[in-house]
């Protein structure tokens, strides 16, 4: 007992600035190494970071991924275009919409094929309640993380509506391949354009709710408020980009800097932020829900009433479904552009999807034939990665869960 | 011939090698002994202001004697302008410089092309393995010359059998 007092003392005494100390023994300090995941409620997927501690500041992070690593840029060297399609899916599994979005744009820009107008209303429509899933998935899993449940159960009651009518669409809930090269895989029926309209009136006094829930919130404002912030010139310099680099206050977003789909025809603003910090990208992800609810009312009204929804060069898209078993030269098309795929000319592009999460890019080399040569995926969760070091530093341990939240991380996208 | 590319090619005549615009985009070709100080132009001259760092990529072209291409692709978002900046690396000398300092972005993306490509990166801070283990022994997976199976490593693993589990 004795002894125990005395060490007591000991280190209550230490002070290694008082010469009068300096015969004590000097307190141990040291930083700690804590091993965060691949198994954690909070990473979103199967991630390690490996933390420096000091206290409970984050001196430095070692992101360790890799885990959902199933090289899909190496498959796609060995499939033809069209086979590509199905693996963009599993890329950003909660938002495949997008990835296909992002993938057949790339391909119709190789092959410069032009969507017919019908047809880019609709991808335009379905691309934004994609956005809008997104955003709820991410708000509910966010909140969660951070420690308000409640957010949780009424977004996942609004996602469902929306997988739901997804399922309609095209008979999937989550890896959906809709999208074709050229156009989409079929139209709406009159069901699925009541409901969405339904949903469009549904929708809007429901953000107000989560909005209740959080913004008057005192532990989401103190966790989110001043909490990863980064400035503009430093987002930009790490490749940060969607809600992650408009909350530090620039409008960059590829949906208007150069624009696609029927998004030219749409008047919508792109929200930005002031702070750079978790509440701002919490804010614009709301805003943008109400945005892509008038993106998706504009498209209901402006989209014509009739036409194709796939472009028709032959040579590269599909034949229509009914067509195909009733008609042999479409039936022969169809099997050539599967077996072989389509003689894609040589040359090299890029192109960038305004994805919910950021620019989704696909950069694509062709030296003719019907596979790619090589395709690289610009994936925003893995460059958003890339700065997490910068920004978790000097922040508390529970912070981390915060930072990596609010990029709107899925490992499946950010491994390949 | 595009005013980026040619603003590139009077700036640095000895760096630049060749300069292609197709479907809209524009590529430029540059010695990799120029890359460093091209990339610096980049970020910091005016009229260029490329400060957002969109990919850095990879492609193999085993039959040519420069086998391995790095690319770069940055943006603009003051001039709304994107360069995709090439250069070619043999295989027995595959170093380039890192262009970390420049945009700190390009760090893990530079990581992931040493990872599946083995292409080096001078002075970057952290050239280790990123997607693959640490300990991968079969090389580089992105590679044309590696089969999509894989080189066999994966026949060498413990398997539990599951017959006698049950």
């Amino acid at each position: 007992m004795a002894h125990l007092e005395d060490q007591r003392e000991t280190i209550y005494k230490v002070d290694p600035a008082n010469p009068e100390t300096k015969d004590l023994p000097i307190l141990r300090t040291e930083e700690l190494l804590l091993n965060m995941g691949p198994q954690h409620p909070a990473t979103h997927g199967v991630l390690k970071v490996i933390l420096d501690l000091e206290g409970e500041r984050i001196t430095k992070s070692t992101v360790v991924m890799g885990f959902l690593h199933r090289g899909v840029e190496k498959l796609a060297e060995y499939g033809t275009y069209h086979q590509f399609i199905p693996h963009t899916d599993r890329l950003d599994y909660v938002c495949a919409m997008y990835n296909n979005f992002a993938y057949c744009r790339a391909v119709e820009k190789l092959m410069n094929v032009t969507v017919p107008e019908r047809a880019e209303y609709l991808r335009t429509i379905v691309a934004e309640v994609q956005r809008i899933i997104g955003h709820l998935f991410w708000l509910g899993t966010q909140a969660l993380d951070i420690g308000a449940m409640t957010v949780f159960f009424y977004t996942f009651r609004d996602r469902e509506i929306l997988l739901d009518w997804f399922d309609e669409l095209c008979g999937a809930r989550l890896t959906t391949s809709w999208y074709r090269i050229g156009g989409v895989e079929r139209d709406f029926t009159d069901s699925l354009e009541t409901k969405i309209r339904d949903f469009l009136a549904y929708f809007p006094p429901k953000i107000d709710e989560y909005v209740v829930f959080l913004e008057k919130n005192r532990i989401w404002l103190a966790r989110t408020v001043g909490v990863a912030v980064i400035s503009a010139e430093d987002a930009l310099g790490y490749g940060l980009s969607g809600p992650t680099l408009r909350g530090s206050g620039v409008d960059y977003d590829l949906r208007k800097y150069e624009s696609y789909g029927a998004y030219p025809k749409c008047e919508f603003s792109v929200p930005v932020g002031k702070n750079g910090d978790t509440y701002d990208r919490y804010w614009i992800r709301i805003e943008e829900m109400r945005e892509s609810i008038k993106i998706i009312q504009q498209c209901m009204d402006q989209m014509p009433e009739e036409g194709p929804v796939m472009a028709d060069v032959p040579s590269v898209t599909l034949p229509p479904k009914n067509r195909v078993f009733t008609n042999l030269e479409s039936m022969i098309q169809q099997f050539k552009l599967f077996s072989q795929g389509f003689d894609a000319p040589p040359g090299e592009i890029y192109c960038g999807t305004e994805a919910h999460k950021g620019e989704l890019g696909f950069y694509i080399v062709s030296t003719g034939g019907g596979k790619p040569y090589r395709l690289k995926i610009r994936s925003p969760s893995f460059i958003h990665m890339g700065a997490f070091d910068y920004m978790a530093k000097g922040y508390m341990i529970a912070d981390a869960v915060t930072i990596f939240g609010s990029y709107d991380i899925v490992m499946g996208e950010c491994d390949r | 011939m595009h005013p980026l590319a040619e603003t590139i090619q009077v700036r640095f005549p000895d760096g630049f090698v060749s300069a292609q615009e197709w479907r809209g985009d524009l590529a430029v070709t540059v010695k990799r002994e120029a890359l460093h100080a091209i990339g610096r132009f980049l970020k910091d001259d005016p009229a260029m202001a490329c400060d957002y760092m969109v990919l850095v990529s990879s492609v193999d072209w085993p039959d040519e004697e420069e086998r391995f291409e790095v690319v770069y692709e940055v943006y603009s978002i003051r001039h709304r302008h994107r360069i995709r900046v090439k250069t070619r690396v043999p295989e027995h000398d595959c170093y380039v410089d890192s262009l970390t300092d420049i945009w700190p972005g390009a760090d893990f993306m530079e990581r992931e092309v040493f990872d599946m490509m083995g292409i080096r990166f001078n002075n970057h801070p952290d050239m280790r393995r990123i997607l693959m283990p640490d300990d991968f022994p079969e090389g580089y997976p992105l590679r044309k010359d590696f089969p999509l199976q894989g080189k066999g490593w994966r026949d060498t693993f413990d398997f539990l059998n599951e017959g006698a589990a049950s």
